[in-house]
């Protein structure tokens, strides 16, 4: 049992989609030509002047009120200096000692019920250019620099350190995309960088007050880096206190190839951003008639959604969450299991079926799923009504997925409906039964795979359209007559 | 109230987080000058302003905010024609060292 | 001689037919080669951009359809307002060669207008200075006396209009910029309230102080040139949205019944007893006009100037942080690193005055001493600017000197603390943001100008050109111009 506790508190930047930056208006479009979206505000030339994006300040309120947090009504941007190519004006037009929210929490749902995490603050500023090495950046005698990202809306949410362990860490990271996937601010694509995370860890002994050395993590690029990285400082900060040396407050890098942190080049001195109130912006003074405006537009939330799922629906917590990634997913699951009833056969045609075809569970990939959601209840009814077989149903459906078309013209075309009429089902049990007298006799020998072989039998003469169930009742009231 | 002499380290340390190379002499003339031109300053510490609001801005002007509608670029040429070291599409610029 | 007129005047003889605008071009380019390699106001002369834009005007006057009063008139601009695809240096050599791919918003107002542009003016590095003399190229000349400064940092803004080398000229001021040159060379000119004239494309010195602003041969020309200017522009986030008055139409009210203030403070020891007898006679002028005047106190005066040297160098040295030889301007070749690229660069293309305002503001913004220092200077503002919002209570507008000596000899003040000095009756206005004009007050026997300045409330330029201009019509300083070799 480690005498430690971890304590580790995550700070995440989230690319805002808005059209255009945070102080100009060019377009924040991903991929385009390099240095093509830019101008003189955003490239800091002599002479220009920065002006607010009105949706970036609206896209903060969401988030802040989605976690809970204080508005500050008031607030103001600040200058944040420090020397650095991809930085075209030295400073950063961020926020500082007035930022847009404080104090929030993050629900974490757990074993013994929710746990909030405590969200220090909230604030907006501007992201940087991208930087191309020529080579790699230890060894590199030049780098390039390209400004279409720089200027593009962030928006920065610290936690407190309020968590615990790295699956913790995970676990709210997870949880926070969530939210702004579903607020439709971000796009949470960590492996493209609308999402990153920063994190601090440090440990101290169990019970313990006082905060241990804090450690910084940088270069963490998915989810899994996140928790693989936190577990190693683990291990290595426990180690290093084992052992009695000092740790030193440092910031290190991830090494996903080595799996392991590496500490920087040390500091000779700690960044003195010089901070300041921005001369050229006014600053902001909301009303909180439009915050409230805000407020009552936000969508229903992960959380609340997926509580709402278990309860209404009947589905189990992992379900609820797998469904719950996005709101398209969600709302597509809602829209088919209304009309079809029978939530639990929705959701696993969902979570199966139509995730194993979708390129991706994004609101963008179930969009333009060729089946829609009321199709997709058109073909459970089919199944419900007796009309085809699960069996069938499966084929229908990636026939379905392929052509556009919905169940019924499918089924009728091909002629799948499924064989129920007992007359005809009871004529093709006894042609089977006579043509394959061993395995009837298997059977009465006690062998059960035997059944399975006739069943199969049966269904191969019906090209699988018998009713399996009346199939297997006519078998079993047969085959101790023959 | 004290007069804050600055010292050499002082000077050396704000000349580096302003990106600026000072020769021995000219760290020594900024030295002597920086000090007479704060101590100058030592006059407006002795002003009692509390409860005194900071004016950053001279006008009372809040809330100024633009629609969230696309305006056209600069021009790529335009924007890198004044490029100390341009490379292709880029700015190119000598080995960035972590500080 | 078309170059000697006012912008009125000269509007006039367009109307008429009997001159052109591309004779009022050619007869400005013409001076300016003549005059100009001694007064030294121009970096660069836009010969053919004149009279292509000449040549514009031209026919619109020939159509009968001019565009207003500054349509075809010869205009010119100080080198720190960006004008595309002509080169703008801000007096640095860190920019020497430095093209804008833009306009600053000023300039696309005054071609709207039909201004034609003559070229780009000399003056102090960064607009940090008040004589011109820390341009990296040159040091612009007073008209009224080569051996002089004219004032600065809008130095050649000034001298140009002295000399009669561009109808009016466009500058900036920050703590004193236009006043200061104003009263050195004999004309007028006006600092706007703050957030009148849009800052989009005026190269930054100090964000919350900086505003553009004409010099003019008279008030009337002043009046002229501020309408076309002023206004809010949506780039820039400081412009106010207060309507635009017809600032000429507003000149005729006299002085009749209002109340002017003379601030106690600005009467010290130490300033040419010339200049206080000028403007203590300026007073007895506008009494005799039908105002009435009363002595107003505005305490923390003398605070200003060290406030003024502290927020001033701190928002410069941050404005100035982009200029690390990445994107635009001066790179010193043969760096290990960008550190010590950008650091050799820094070094080599700004001046002394301006590394030792980067230094000062680095360090008062720096851990530890933003309190004392920045934040201090910005709560001493606060207190001048209540200083102005009191007696404005009691009074209409302010009368005072533009500064506390006339122009010095190019040279004589080495000392920067000195050079600070000069600017101590024109910072606070700065400060508080209130607009404030310098107008010809009268001559010293030695037959330099002397400036009389006028300040008034926020948004009120039209008080503050009003009573300039009842004084600049009673006198005749204004029809004076300096003889040149």
């Amino acid at each position: 049992m480690s005498p430690y506790e971890t304590v580790i508190g995550l700070e995440v930047h989230a690319q805002l989609r808005t059209r255009t930056k945070m102080f100009c208006g060019c377009a924040t479009a991903f991929g385009a030509a390099p240095n093509t979206q830019t101008c003189p505000v955003c490239q800091g030339n002599p002479g220009s002047l920065p002006v607010i994006n009105r949706r970036a300040i609206e896209f903060g309120i969401r988030t802040a009120l989605a976690l809970g947090c204080r508005i500050n009504l008031q607030n103001r941007f600040a200058r944040k200096h420090y020397y650095y190519p991809d930085m075209p004006k030295n400073y950063q037009i961020s926020q500082y000692e007035e930022p847009l929210a404080e104090h929030g929490t993050l629900e974490l749902p757990g074993a013994n019920g929710a746990r909030g995490i405590g969200v220090q603050r909230l604030h907006l500023e501007e992201d940087v250019g991208k930087l191309v090495h020529e080579g790699e950046l230890a060894t590199a005698r030049a780098s390039q620099v390209d400004y279409n990202r720089a200027g593009v809306p962030l928006m920065e949410i610290v936690s407190k350190p309020d968590l615990r362990s790295p699956e913790e860490a995970g676990a709210y990271l997870r949880a926070l995309r969530a939210i702004v996937v579903y607020l439709g601010v971000c796009d949470g694509n960590m492996e493209e960088g609308s999402l990153r995370c920063d994190a601090n860890i440090s440990l101290r002994i169990a019970g313990a007050e006082v905060l241990g050395t804090k450690v910084e993590i940088k270069n963490l690029n998915s989810f899994r880096h996140v928790e693989h990285a936190l577990a190693y400082e683990v291990k290595r900060q426990a180690q290093a206190l084992d052992a009695g040396e000092r740790l030193v407050q440092e910031t290190r890098l991830w090494d996903p190839d080595r799996g392991r942190t590496v500490a920087m080049r040390s500091k000779e001195f700690a960044h003195d951003y010089r901070y300041f109130p921005e001369p050229d912006l006014p600053p902001l003074d909301l009303e909180a008639a439009t915050v409230e405006q805000i407020r009552a537009g936000l969508p229903e939330l992960p959380a609340a959604k997926r509580a709402r799922f278990v309860a209404a629906y009947g589905l189990t917590p992992y379900e609820a969450e797998l469904l719950c990634q996005g709101r398209g997913l969600a709302d597509y699951f809602e829209a088919a299991a209304r009309e079809a009833g029978k939530p639990k056969v929705v959701a696993n045609w969902v979570l199966n079926e139509l995730l194993r075809e979708l390129p991706g569970d994004d609101d963008a990939a179930v969009a333009a799923c060729p089946i829609t959601a009321s199709r997709l209840a058109g073909l459970l009814t089919l199944i419900d009504d007796g009309t085809i077989s699960g069996k069938i149903a499966k084929e229908v459906f990636e026939k379905m997925y392929r052509s556009g078309e919905d169940a019924a013209t499918i089924v009728g075309r091909e002629g799948l409906t499924q064989v129920a009429d007992e007359g005809a089902l009871a004529g093709v049990v006894d042609q089977v039964l006579a043509q394959h007298p061993k395995v009837v006799d298997d059977w009465r020998g006690g062998k059960k795979a035997a059944l399975g072989f006739l069943v199969g039998q049966v269904m191969k003469s019906t090209q699988g359209k018998a009713n399996p169930a009346l199939v297997n009742r006519l078998l079993g009231e047969k085959l101790p007559k023959v | 109230m004290a007069t804050p002499k600055i010292s050499r380290e002082d000077v050396q340390h704000v000349a580096r987080l302003a990106r600026l190379e000072l020769s021995e002499a000219e760290l020594e003339r900024m030295r002597v000058e920086m000090d007479a031109i704060l101590t100058y300053m030592d006059k407006l510490r002795s002003l009692d302003t509390a409860g005194v609001e900071p004016t950053s801005h001279a006008v009372p002007l809040h809330n100024v905010l633009r629609d969230d509608e696309p305006r056209p670029s600069a021009s790529r040429d335009d924007m890198l024609a004044n490029a100390p070291d341009r490379a292709g599409d880029f700015f190119r610029v000598p080995r960035i060292i972590e500080e | 001689m078309l170059a000697a007129l006012t912008i009125e005047a000269l509007g006039a003889r367009f109307r008429d037919g009997s001159a052109t605008p591309s004779a009022a071009a050619e007869a400005y380019l013409d001076r300016i080669a003549a005059l100009d390699p001694k007064v030294r106001a121009f970096m660069t002369v836009t010969r053919d951009t004149a009279l292509a834009q000449a040549a514009e005007a031209d026919a619109r006057f020939r159509a009968g359809a001019p565009r207003g009063p500054l349509d075809g008139i010869p205009i010119a601009l100080k080198d720190v307002l960006c004008t595309r695809g002509i080169t703008t240096a801000c007096g640095s050599r860190i920019l020497e060669r430095f093209v804008p791919p833009y306009d600053a918003t000023v300039y696309e107002r005054l071609r709207a207008a039909g201004a034609v542009l003559l070229g780009k003016l000399n003056m102090d590095e960064f607009a940090m200075g008040s004589s011109t003399e820390n341009s990296a190229f040159f040091t612009t000349r007073n008209p009224w006396d080569l051996g002089r400064v004219p004032g600065g940092s809008s130095g050649g803004s000034a001298a140009a209009v002295s000399a009669d080398m561009a109808a009016a000229t466009l500058g900036t001021d920050t703590g004193g910029s236009i006043r200061q040159p104003a009263a050195f060379c004999g004309n007028v000119g006006l600092k706007p309230t703050y957030g009148r004239v849009s800052r989009y494309g005026l190269v930054a010195f100090a964000s919350s102080l900086d505003q553009v602003g004409p010099f003019t041969k008279t008030v009337a020309d002043a009046a002229h040139v501020l309408r076309v200017i002023a206004g809010h522009d949506p780039q820039d986030s400081t412009s106010a949205e207060v309507p635009v008055s017809d600032y000429r139409g507003g000149l005729k009210g006299g002085v009749q019944g209002l109340r002017l203030g003379i601030p106690r403070e600005y009467f010290i020891d130490g300033m040419d007893p010339e200049v206080e007898r000028a403007v203590r006679a300026a007073v007895d002028v506008l009494r005799g006009l039908g105002a009435k005047t009363e002595e107003v106190s505005l305490p923390h005066t003398e605070y200003g100037l060290a406030a003024y040297y502290l927020i001033g160098p701190a928002e410069a040295s941050s404005n100035l942080a982009r200029y690390d030889g990445v994107r635009y301007g001066l790179r010193v070749p043969g760096a290990r690193d960008i550190v010590e690229m950008e650091s050799r660069t820094r070094a080599a293309g700004f001046g002394r005055e301006v590394k030792r305002r980067i230094m000062l503001g680095t360090y008062a913004l720096s851990a530890g001493y933003y309190d004392a220092y920045y934040g201090q200077a910005l709560r001493v503002r606060t207190l001048v600017a209540r200083d102005f919002r009191q007696a404005f209570e009691r009074v209409d507008a302010i009368v005072a000197p533009t500064t506390p000596s006339v122009a010095f000899k190019v040279g004589e003040k080495e000392d920067p603390l000195q050079m600070y000095l000069n600017d101590v009756f024109t910072i606070p206005a700065s400060l508080a943001g209130v607009p404030g004009v310098s107008l010809p007050g009268g001559f010293t026997l030695a037959g330099l100008p002397i400036g009389l300045q006028v300040i008034g409330k926020a948004y009120d330029e039209a008080t503050v050109l009003r009573v300039a201009h009842a004084y600049e019509q009673a006198t005749d300083w204004y029809t004076r111009k300096p003889v040149l070799p």
